[in-house]
């Protein structure tokens, strides 16, 4: 997509927080939220002398997303110190990574809604997140939480492949998703616990990039959106005024809706990386490497296609299922208990299951199984009940542990096929309604409907109303 | 003789055959302490009532026979760079001045598992940045055979209290010869362990790739009963290595027949003092006559070493000792207008001279554009040294230099002079750069009474052998002597 002859190119870093029970470099408890500086030690606080010890799992997760990503895993490599004095970093340095990352040179594929677009990912590295400063009518001054201080997060960096906001909020939203599903972080936007960078440049097609634009504290997937138009058109602004773009860090303010200049590149800071003295190298055997690739589950973009090709969903909704881990996950063990009508089930999923989950409601906090889901869908499919009738149904198993075929019968919600109480039905109705009839065979289908309507209001809604229409047609003549 | 006079393992006799208590022995050094300590400053905080505590805990220990190890009693001094719980630890720096940590290192709980008695902190070089204690926030540290002398450093506090009974066996840390060059200008025992035998959690790092742990003792006895107490694995420490040890005390022997020795011939030419060289080589003469083989043998890439490790030192010590900033802990500068302007004033006002020379020493070694000149050569360098020790241990067990190219120097004397001041690392750097055991013995005296030392190089994990060396030196050839103060 072009804006104005120019296209805008975007290359993403995205932090995640990962939800190992521990913090990556010492044996305190990896949560969010909890009271002000209690998740916290000698160690994490960088006291003199303390020494970090490395968090196996934490390399365990980010070699999950590397496979995820299509990544090459370099399972000997080493942490680098990031240095710099800021508050909030009681070392003054950050453990990360520098010249060898744990994954690099992968890509992941997003689907768009004219194809797919693969995506190059550059590298991905383990690092400890910092603490945060708070502020206080009551102080004058900073105050810090140290809780988050070695929490641990990985880096996902890609190669500018993007070519616009789209396809970054794609990008992303996959990303999102996969780390959900191989369940290495909570992806809580709100608690920050997935943050991004954000490069921005725009170029004429065929000309050589242009320079790029690094957008910092851009804390949600719109504002990445809002942040890339934004930048975008500023810097076509630029160019078109005859003007060059400066490459330089800028500082997205949502609320505005504006970047504004952080610091030139001459200003950039100098984290004087080296290799960090107090950890070994990291080297993970080659069975591990394996192992955890093997233990991968179904990844996001197969369940779409997946559900897609074996049960005939749109990819539209196909990925709104599985978009949402629990969604998807009652969605399979419904088809997996019976439903042999998937495409009316994810109808029900996206419908009324999503209606009272969109309230905060979890399925598990229902009555409500997959084996129940499936019973009442194929009800309606085959006819024995009607749709409304479903939904009856769908109301009360949702708030009671209640058997599906007494509710029906107790409440009379069954379907009448039969024959001839159809044919007396229809009877009754084309002799009160002669107008109607003749309106049809006149010319005027919508008469029909009218007619259909009136057997189902006689019948209470219990009439079958395709067999009613049929039966109709055939005594009209039609 | 005063208890003070003894040595830690005759006194672990003494105390076990309940010849003494612990209690008695530490009132006697604690006495030792009030009556010497005023001129020779080596402790920058003593506390008697806890010590004596420790002391009583010991003996009621001992008497119930639960106290297995030998240094059950034993009063022990600890360099102001080893993290105490509830005592201020200030590696000697105005930064520190009123830091007390809620942690101890590994070490001190090792000790005090033990029943060792702590009697207090030793000054130093701040943050261990020196070889004369001159740049001690607090005081300079005399050395007891000589007042008007530095003791060496950083140790400089450890050593001079255990040359003049004011600790039996004391702590130091060494990186990149620490408590080898002050064991040699107090006339002591010093060992700096293979890199990664001791613990260095609640060490406060200087260089974390080269600093060690170890011990002073008055003989290779006392280093060993102390060394077998601090060595082994920690998982605090990633990188202390996961190995068992046998006991450096039980399996001391003077048996060095047949041992082949090598000779350096970089470590005894320039810039090494003539009477030095000769007192380290009567010392291996001496070696030679128990049957030693004396093999001469070249390490090339000396002259280089020194250079590489003050910057890979330097480097380290610019981000290890970046957390001093003023935010959490230690000094922070007043009325400050902003953080920027707290950081500078905090660092320019905690640190002194030569600790600010060094940390911009390694920040501009890392910078961007300098980096691959200077911190990527040094390591690489390091590497060659450390392949010219490996195979240099090919055909030798131990290798054998002077300790300090000079007897100590007078106060005064180099603290204006950085480059002069650096040169006192010069026999030591090599060792902590490949990462092996190194022992520094007393090898005989100048004319004006001030002792020499002898370091003896080991294979890596080989504290055993340069241990037995020294041991065998000082039967035959006498080792420490006391200071008369």
């Amino acid at each position: 997509m072009l804006i104005k002859g120019y296209e805008v190119v975007v290359g993403l870093e995205v932090h995640a927080e990962l939800n190992t029970k521990t913090k990556i470099y010492c044996g305190c408890r990896n949560s969010f939220g909890l009271e002000v500086n209690t998740q916290v030690c000698p160690i994490c606080l960088g006291m003199p002398g303390t020494l970090p010890t490395l968090n196996e799992k934490v390399v365990e997760y980010a070699i999950k997303m590397g496979h995820a990503l299509n990544c090459k895993i370099n399972r000997i490599c080493k942490q680098d110190r990031k240095n710099y004095f800021y508050p909030d970093l009681p070392k003054s340095y950050q453990i990360s990574q520098a010249d060898i990352p744990l994954c690099e040179n992968g890509y992941l594929d997003v689907i768009m809604e004219d194809g797919v677009k693969r995506v190059g990912v550059e590298r991905i590295h383990i690092e400890e997140d910092a603490g945060k400063l708070l502020h206080s009518d009551k102080f004058d001054g900073s105050l810090v939480d140290f809780n988050r201080c070695g929490v641990p997060l990985i880096e996902i960096v890609s190669k500018p492949d993007m070519r616009g906001s789209a396809e970054a909020k794609a990008y992303l939203e996959t990303v999102r998703s996969i780390l959900k599903y191989i369940d290495i972080s909570d992806c809580k936007m709100q608690e920050g616990s997935i943050r991004c960078d954000v490069n921005v440049s725009v170029h004429k097609p065929g000309e050589p990039f242009g320079t790029r634009c690094e957008m910092k504290n851009v804390n949600s997937f719109s504002a990445a959106v809002r942040g890339i138009d934004y930048e975008a058109n500023r810097q076509i602004e630029v160019l078109e005024a005859g003007g060059t773009v400066t490459q330089e860090t800028r500082r997205w303010d949502d609320q505005k809706g504006i970047s504004v200049s952080m610091r030139s590149k001459e200003d950039a800071q100098d984290y004087r990386y080296f290799p960090e003295p107090d950890l070994l190298t990291i080297v993970v055997p080659e069975e591990k490497v394996k192992m955890l690739k093997e233990t991968l589950p179904e990844l996001p973009n197969a369940k779409i296609m997946r559900y897609s090709k074996s049960y005939g969903l749109s990819r539209y909704d196909a990925s709104m299922i599985v978009d949402v881990v629990e969604k998807s996950a009652f969605f399979e063990s419904a088809i997996e208990a019976g439903c042999k009508a998937p495409k009316l089930l994810a109808n029900w999923v996206l419908g009324e299951i999503s209606k009272f989950m969109n309230e905060g409601t979890a399925i598990t906090d229902t009555k409500l199984t997959p084996e129940k889901m499936a019973e009442l869908v194929n009800l309606i499919s085959d006819g024995k009940i009607s749709t409304a009738a479903g939904k009856t149904v769908f109301d009360i198993i949702v708030n009671e542990d209640r058997d599906i075929a007494e509710i029906i019968e107790e409440k009379g919600l069954a379907q009448v096929s039969d024959e001839s109480a159809l044919e007396a039905i229809a009877d009754e109705v084309l002799a009160a309604n002669e107008k109607s009839v003749s309106d049809y065979l006149s010319g005027k289908t919508n008469a029909l409907g009218y007619l259909v309507g009136q057997c189902m209001k006689a019948s209470k809604g219990k009439a079958n109303p395709g067999a009613m229409k049929e039966i109709i047609l055939r005594k009209i003549g039609g | 003789m005063k208890l003070y006079e003894y040595s830690a393992h005759e006194l672990s006799e003494m105390l076990r055959e309940k010849k003494i208590s612990s209690v008695e022995l530490t009132k006697d050094i604690l006495s030792r302490i009030d009556e010497v300590d005023g001129r020779v400053n080596a402790y920058l905080n003593v506390d008697p009532e806890s010590s004596l505590k420790m002391a009583e805990n010991a003996d009621k220990l001992i008497s119930s026979g639960e106290a297995v190890s030998r240094l059950a009693g034993i009063p022990i001094g600890i360099k102001d760079n080893i993290s105490t719980k509830g005592v201020p630890t200030t590696c000697a720096s105005k930064m520190l001045e009123n830091y007390v940590p809620v942690f101890n290192a590994t070490v001190v709980d090792k000790l005090s598992q033990a029943g060792g008695v702590i009697l207090g902190k030793l000054n130093m070089d701040e943050f261990a940045m020196g070889s004369s204690t001159e740049t001690s926030y607090f005081k300079t540290t005399k050395n007891p055979f000589d007042l008007s002398c530095v003791p060496g450093g950083s140790s400089g506090g450890s050593a001079a209290a255990v040359s003049c009974g004011e600790a039996v066996i004391a702590l130091g840390s060494d990186t990149g010869g620490s408590i080898r060059q002050p064991a040699s200008l107090c006339g002591v025992v010093g060992l700096k362990p293979t890199y990664g035998r001791v613990s260095r959690y609640g060490l406060v790092a200087f260089a974390s790739s080269l600093d060690q742990i170890g011990s002073f003792g008055r003989n290779a006895k006392d280093v060993a009963l102390l060394q077998d107490e601090i060595s082994g694995h920690d998982p605090m420490d990633a990188t202390c290595a996961d190995r068992k040890y046998n006991s450096l005390y039980d399996n001391l022997s003077s048996d060095i027949s047949g041992l082949r020795i090598g000779i350096p011939k970089e470590y005894f030419g320039k810039g090494i003092k003539p009477e030095v060289a000769e007192s380290v080589m009567n010392a291996v003469n001496g070696l030679e006559k128990l049957g030693a083989k004396i093999v001469p043998i070249s390490l090339p890439s000396t002259d280089y070493a020194l250079s590489a490790y003050y910057i890979i030192a330097c480097a380290e010590a610019s981000s290890n000792l970046a957390r001093f900033d003023g935010v959490k802990y230690g000094y922070r500068a007043k009325d400050c207008d902003g953080l920027v302007d707290m950081y500078e004033r905090t660092r320019s006002e905690g640190f002194g001279r030569e600790v600010k020379r060094r940390i911009m020493l390694g920040t501009f070694v890392l910078s961007s554009g300098y980096f691959d000149a200077y911190y990527k050569k040094a390591k690489l360098l390091q590497k060659r040294i450390q392949q010219e020790f490996t195979d240099a241990f090919k055909s030798v067990y131990a290798i054998i230099t002077p300790t300090s190219p000079s007897e100590a120097f007078k106060i005064g004397d180099r603290i204006s002079d950085p480059l002069a001041m650096y040169a006192a690392d010069i026999c030591t750097v090599t060792v902590n750069i490949a990462g092996l055991p190194g022992l520094s013995v007393p090898c005989g005296y100048s004319d004006s009474g001030l002792p020499y030392g002898m370091q003896i190089i080991g294979r890596k994990f080989d504290e055993q052998t340069i241990l037995n060396i020294g041991y065998a030196h000082e039967l035959d050839m006498g080792g420490y002597k006391r200071p008369v103060l």
